[in-house]
């Protein structure tokens, strides 16, 4: 009994020794974390996408606490902003929430296709290639690279064309940088109007190569009473700055190029 | 002669297939009309110097630039200028181009006349008014290679006969046909440039060529013709420099930093023609084959025929064509239209049935490494080809991806037929966009 008594004594002395020195010492020594930090660290979404401009959520959080902008997270919006102005002590910023959106309605059964693509499933591949398969050289390819890196599934692609379920979408960009075509445009989430064409071709040939391209006939330009359409390179754009979401433009439009997107407050 | 057992790493043994090569050069007739595009050399494109309604004639500049790395571009017809617009090019993409609608008459223009060469300088600019660009395929501007920085030696010119890739024949025929200008061209770069040696390498599946080259440089003890062993891409820039002279060029830099400068046989030999005649590079010698061309064979073709054209000269298609490519097998580019047209380093059209051009579907990589293998460079494709597939793209600059010469050794041979090289060139792509980032 007492051969295994005396080291079984002793290891759980020793045990306890270091257990009760450790706890001291963790109360005596102890390091305050930052609590503001721990704290705007909660109310950030996580997404940790960059769209702050810092890498991810943490160093955003610690940014704020330093004294950076609180209005820098699209994630967030306006709530997050109004939270931390708060909690930062300081006036709360404006924050417009922006969504992307892709400005083409190149389907495959509004394009043609030029030849028969058979390489690796990625835009930037295949915009390699002549400009990937679809006649519409500026238009979506529909491989769906965006699709790959959008953090909150808001990508869907569709019969070749990739598609923004608007209220998914955080605004955090990361598909714009991805796409070759760079097709993909961020509009103010309340505006429900969009050219949703790309093409710079002039209109005979834009015609020619997608049904619902935008001609730059200059109808939607002369229609719209706010001024808000300007013509660049044969394509319409409308400013959303100017658009007061009054659908004038879109029943003028010969081509079918403009849409209209849910859009929300 | 001289052979060669020297070999460089990598490689495959491809099928040659070379069916034209004892036809004869056929001069293809005049188009009715020709589209010539202002960017047919790697560097600065040319701007139109003629508008739409100018009268032009044979060999008329009708682009050119100012920077230094372009070469000027002229009118293979005489005839009108009918559009002065972006049109499609053999990459697919739209690039500025000159439309002209030929008369047929061929008239010169009156600017042609035979240069006067004395000097280097004298030389080079002859070169580079020619609008001279390297003719095996790469179309780098020749003026520029002639004029390597003042602090590096020259001890080699090396001429390029390889001619590695299946079914092309076009370099083959000149060696054939204009043997004498080759080596006249070869001594006149020789004397201007002051170099000491020059080599020709043929592959040694070529022994008339060989033996023609021999016979004709016999009396001029700097050059000499070397056969080199058939094996896929012996007629790689870098590859045929460490065969002919076992000098190793390193990853970033250029021939002339180890002493050689090498031309194809096209260009030596032009530059010879032209420095005779005057009359700059408006035609091209192109290899017209495939399995569903009626009669292939090599045609001499103006710059700026549409490939359409040249395929209806060969007889057209016995059934239509599912892939068409410009280039070889192994290299070239696919084209979706026959309207592009031939450029001045188009070296081969070719059209293939479905049988013969479709690709086999892609698959898991069994991680066998041939790729690894076969690699020139070597390089681990397969490797590359996983980091690009997963969006790593910072991991690459490990794997020197940027030393590829895009060869397609590693497609060739892959037996899970993964899209190797086209992740590679995706993998370059996003390489160079992030040094630019940086
Ligand atoms: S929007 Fe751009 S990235 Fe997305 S599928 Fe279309 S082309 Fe590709
Ligand atoms: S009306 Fe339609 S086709 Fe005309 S310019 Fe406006 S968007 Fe383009
Ligand atoms: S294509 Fe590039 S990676 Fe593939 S074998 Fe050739 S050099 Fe090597
Ligand atoms: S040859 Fe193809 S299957 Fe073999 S290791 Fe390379 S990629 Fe994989």
């Amino acid at each position: 009994m007492t051969e295994i008594g005396i080291p079984v004594i002793i290891v759980s002395g020793l045990g306890l020794l270091f257990g009760l020195l450790l706890s001291y010492a963790s109360k005596k020594f102890e390091v305050k974390p930052d609590e503001k930090i721990e704290i705007i660290r909660g109310l950030l979404p996580g997404a940790n996408c960059g769209a702050c401009g810092f890498t991810g959520c943490d160093l955003y959080a610690e940014a704020v606490a330093g004294g950076a902008g609180i209005n820098l997270c699209p994630v967030g919006g306006m709530d997050l902003a109004e939270k931390l102005a708060e909690i930062m002590g300081k006036e709360t910023a404006a924050c417009e929430k922006y969504i992307a959106r892709v400005m083409c309605k190149g389907t495959w059964d509004n394009v043609s296709i030029k030849y028969d693509y058979d390489g690796i499933v990625d835009c930037r591949a295949a915009a390699q290639m002549a400009g990937g398969p679809s006649s519409c050289i500026y238009g979506c390819e529909g491989m769906g690279s965006c699709k790959k890196v959008c953090l909150f599934g808001a990508i869907e692609v569709e019969n070749g064309l990739a598609r923004i379920i608007e209220e998914k979408c955080a605004g955090c960009g990361k598909c714009i940088a991805e796409c070759p075509k760079g097709i993909i445009k961020m509009v103010p989430a309340r505006s429900e109007y969009s050219v949703s064409c790309s093409n710079h071709e002039k209109g005979a040939v834009a015609r020619k190569n997608c049904k619902v391209a935008c001609i730059a006939c200059q109808r939607c330009v002369k229609e719209c009473p706010e001024n808000a359409i300007t013509i660049v390179d044969y394509c319409a754009v409308i400013d959303p700055g100017k658009c007061v979401n009054c659908g004038k433009c879109i029943l003028v439009c010969p081509t079918g190029a403009i849409s209209k997107y849910t859009g929300y407050q | 002669m001289l052979f060669i057992n020297r070999l460089f790493s990598g490689g495959v043994a491809v099928p040659h297939r070379k069916d034209t090569a004892e036809i004869e050069t056929v001069v293809m007739d005049i188009p009715s009309k020709v589209i010539i595009p202002m960017a047919q050399h790697s560097g600065a494109p040319c701007r139109p110097t003629v508008k739409t309604g100018d009268i032009v004639k044979v060999g008329q500049l009708i682009g050119e630039s100012d920077a230094y790395i372009s070469a000027p571009i002229h009118s293979s017809v005489s005839g009108v200028v009918k559009r002065v617009e972006p049109m499609l090019y053999a990459s697919g993409h739209l690039v500025m181009s000159v439309e002209i609608e030929a008369d047929k008459k061929q008239e010169l223009s009156e600017d042609i006349k035979a240069p006067v060469v004395n000097s280097r300088e004298q030389f080079i600019e002859a070169i580079r008014r020619s609008g001279l660009v390297g003719l095996g395929g790469a179309g780098f501007p020749s003026h520029v290679k002639l004029s390597p920085p003042k602090d590096k030696k020259i001890d080699y010119l090396i001429i390029n006969g390889a001619e590695c890739e299946p079914y092309i024949t076009s370099d083959y025929r000149e060696c054939i046909e204009f043997a004498p200008y080759i080596i006249k061209g070869i001594q006149l770069a020789l004397d201007m440039l002051e170099i000491p040696r020059a080599i020709i390498g043929i592959e040694d599946n070529k022994p008339k060529a060989i033996n023609l080259l021999k016979e004709k440089s016999k009396n001029d003890s700097r050059i000499s013709v070397y056969s080199l062993p058939s094996r896929y891409p012996q007629g790689a820039e870098k590859t045929l420099i460490y065969t002919v002279t076992g000098r190793k060029v390193p990853p970033g830099k250029l021939p002339a930093d180890v002493g050689c400068i090498v031309f194809n046989v096209n260009s030596i030999s032009f530059m010879a023609k032209y420095i005779e005649t005057g009359i700059p590079l408006i035609k091209k010698r192109v290899t017209v084959d495939g399995n569903v061309v009626r009669e292939p064979k090599n045609v001499e073709v103006l710059i700026g025929t549409s490939i359409g054209d040249v395929f209806e000269f060969c007889g057209g298609f016995v059934s239509s064509p599912y892939k068409v490519l410009m280039g070889g097998p192994m290299m070239g580019i696919a084209q979706y239209s026959l309207e592009t047209s031939v450029i001045k380093n188009t070296n081969a059209i070719l059209a293939f049935d479905k049988k013969e051009g479709d690709l086999p579907p892609e698959t898991p990589c069994i991680r066998c490494g041939r790729c690894a293998t076969v690699c020139p460079m070597n390089l681990l494709p397969q490797e590359i080809n996983r980091f690009v597939m997963a969006g790593r793209y910072d991991e690459l600059h490990k794997y020197h991806v940027l030393d590829c010469i895009e060869c397609g050794n590693c497609s060739y041979i892959c037996p899970a037929k993964r899209h190797l090289v086209q992740s590679i060139r995706l993998g370059k792509d996003a390489v160079r966009r992030n040094a630019k980032k940086a």
